[in-house]
């Protein structure tokens, strides 16, 4: 009998195209999405050498990273966000890539776009210029960021070298306690694993928690592997996945649908499959976190205060915490529910999908921001815009003083018209609050979406749980 | 890409941990559309702090950097690799570097060396008393060594150790056997999906 193998595994061995002793394996790549930051130079470089795009058809390009979100208007007020996203449009047409413009109800994140047009399906390999691209995970897929030359082979070839992934497991048992989110189980797990406690794997995300998130919950869970430190993370496929796939636009019919799903059935890690490293977590650890560090490792629950350093017995977390605090402007001892905040982001990869938008507003319903909060809510694409709208959301939001943009990854990065001023801190439903990352000397807190909407309404952190 | 085989001359000893790209250069300067240019905005936001080891002259231009735990973390921006180019940088000495950040040096020929945690502080900590040490990473032999007779031996699979010694361009040796990709793809499962518009 054939050795046990994880679900990872069995997909890379699926999408071998050629294993040579001594070189990396060449896989094939179901699908690539490219966006304006990390593909201009990729589409240079094959134009330079003569090449072509081998499978446009497996392409999918949308301007996201850089695009304003209150004021489309061209040309952008900053002429190299112009230059970016115009390149684009020249590029694509160019090489026949298919592009969601800006005009295109179904333009957005592209961690956003996939999914929610079908092109995400399990047992794929997905990849993107975008450490987010593990998002795709979600559905059972291998997904993985690259760089930009990686991007060019993956263009000129449709496959990519890559050296097999060590396998991880993080079983997450038990039921998620009332008031967390799939926001709440990642920053956990990552508070448990360290920032870079998953180099070199891909993470199987097991477990009753799991199993019982939505598919948005999962795409929240795996599109934070990455902040682990993992390149990829994978959620076997179930009934849930298959009803949120069925009818989308780019999924099969007729025959080919159940053929699809009688193989996705298939997809499961075998009994007695070895992983290189486990992880388990009970659920009832789990609480609503607030990272107060700039690393997403460097979190605590809501009920608890800002930690000491010199309790820190390791010297890096010790002096990666004491630069921390004095670049966050933050005493140790501080009780996180006394933080005070100046803005308030909800949207990003992370979390700006209609579920995500559901549970801001049921906790911005009826209320007001507090005066000394900007808060703003951007939709992860014109589709999740124009659903939320139908819901009244939009309304539920505006009512209680929450700007409502257009889709985005807005102020997640820094590199459009949403950044935070030196010192403004937020409450930030984003997956990352490194130095500078929403603007430089912007301090950021990662939060789950209620948290966030939460922390608008009293102008500081706040246990939602207390709140509703 | 050029051909490497070693990398000679004195070295930055940045001492911190979980260095993430979005620090070695932050996203506002990603909206270039070339591969060059990068280098005067690297690490940018703690150039703030005149303490900061690049602020001394004593390490400018120099050709290696020593680097903490998880170096390259965050962002799959190549930027970040283009940026340490740009300021004369040709390899990174780290007992870890995160996954994406060194397939991406691979490509652009910047030399990732993993060595020893010891060994990293063993130099980091000479670099700081004498900011001219100097430093050689030979590829061929694998070796980091210094003028006083220390070496030690590091780590690189034979594949891209091959391609950076002769500067060679993967995307046409995987071209070279592209009948294997014409093969594959006749095998597909015809429910997968397309992207057509």
């Amino acid at each position: 009998m054939a050795e046990p193998r994880t679900l990872a595994q069995k997909i890379w061995d699926n999408h071998l195209v050629r294993r040579v002793g001594g070189q990396p394996d060449l896989l094939y790549i179901d699908l690539h999405l490219v966006h304006e930051v990390t593909s201009p130079q990729a589409l240079e470089g094959l134009r330079d050498s003569g090449r072509k795009v081998r499978r446009p058809d497996l392409t999918l390009a949308t301007p996201d990273h850089n695009v304003p979100t209150d004021d489309r208007t061209e040309p952008y007020a900053d002429p190299l966000s112009q230059q970016q996203v115009s390149a684009l449009r020249k590029n694509t047409a160019d090489f026949e890539i298919p592009l969601y413009d800006t005009t295109d109800e179904r333009q957005g994140i592209v961690h956003v776009i996939g999914p929610e047009q079908g092109v995400t399906q399990p047992g794929m390999v997905i990849v993107c210029g975008d450490s987010h691209t593990s998002t795709h995970g979600a559905f059972g897929a291998i997904a993985f960021g690259i760089g930009t030359s990686e991007v060019e082979h993956v263009l000129a070839t449709q496959t990519l070298p890559q050296r097999p992934l060590k396998q991880m497991s993080v079983e997450v048992n038990g039921e998620l306690p009332p008031g967390c989110t799939a926001k709440d189980v990642v920053l956990t797990i990552i508070n448990r694993m360290g920032v870079g406690g998953g180099v070199g794997h891909v993470v199987e995300y097991r477990g009753d928690v799991i199993r019982a998130l939505s598919m948005e919950g999962r795409m929240t869970l795996c599109n934070m592997t990455i902040e682990g430190g993992a390149r990829a993370g994978l959620v076997a496929p179930d009934q849930t996945t298959i009803d949120y796939l069925q009818g989308r636009p780019q999924v099969a019919t007729g025959d080919d649908w159940d053929a699809a799903v009688a193989v996705w059935r298939e997809l499961v890690t075998d009994d007695g499959a070895k992983f290189d490293a486990e992880l388990v977590i009970d659920g009832s650890e789990i609480a609503p976190y607030v990272t107060w560090g700039t690393n997403p490792a460097q979190s605590v629950p809501i009920t608890e205060s800002v930690p000491d350093p010199d309790e820190m017995s390791d010297p890096a977390a010790r002096e990666g915490a004491n630069r921390a605090l004095e670049y966050q402007g933050l005493e140790a001892g501080t009780a996180i529910q006394d933080i005070k905040i100046d803005r308030v982001f909800i949207g990003s990869c992370t979390n700006s999908r209609i579920e995500d938008l559901r549970l801001a507003a049921s906790v911005a319903k009826g209320k007001k921001v507090a005066d000394t909060v900007r808060a703003m809510v951007v939709p992860g694409s014109g589709l999740v815009k124009k659903q939320a709208e139908e819901e009244g959301l939009d309304a539920i939001f505006m009512e209680a003083g929450f700007e409502w943009r257009d889709a985005g990854c807005s102020m997640c990065l820094g590199m459009n018209p949403d950044t935070l001023a030196p010192k403004e801190r937020c409450a930030s439903t984003s997956n990352r609050n490194f130095e500078g990352r929403q603007g430089p000397g912007g301090r950021t807190h990662l939060v789950s979406p209620p948290m966030a909407a939460a922390a608008a309404i009293a102008g500081h952190f706040v246990d939602v749980r207390e709140v509703n | 890409m050029d051909p490497i085989k070693t990398v000679t001359g004195n070295a930055i000893p940045l001492d911190r941990a979980n260095v993430d790209t979005d620090a070695i250069i932050p996203a506002k300067y990603l909206k270039r559309i070339e591969r060059t240019g990068y280098g005067p905005f690297a690490f940018e936001a703690w150039r703030d702090d005149p303490t900061f080891i690049l602020n001394n002259d004593a390490y400018s231009g120099a050709p290696i950097l020593l680097a903490g735990d998880n170096f390259g973390c965050g962002s799959s921006r190549e930027h970040a690799v283009w940026a340490l180019q740009g300021m004369g940088v040709g390899a990174v000495i780290s007992n870890n570097f995160a996954d994406i950040f060194r397939n991406n040096s691979a490509k652009m020929g910047l030399l990732t060396v993993i060595l020893a945690r010891e060994d990293v502080e063993h130099l980091m900590a000479r670099a700081e008393e004498l900011p001219g040490a100097q430093i050689t990473v030979d590829l061929e032999t694998q070796t980091v060594s210094t003028p006083d007779g220390w070496s030690r031996r590091f780590e690189i699979e034979p594949f891209v150790k091959d391609n950076l010694l002769k500067g060679r361009d993967d995307i046409s040796l995987t071209l070279a056997n592209e009948g294997d990709i014409d093969t594959f793809e006749t095998t597909r499962p015809t429910f997968l999906p397309e992207t057509k518009a």
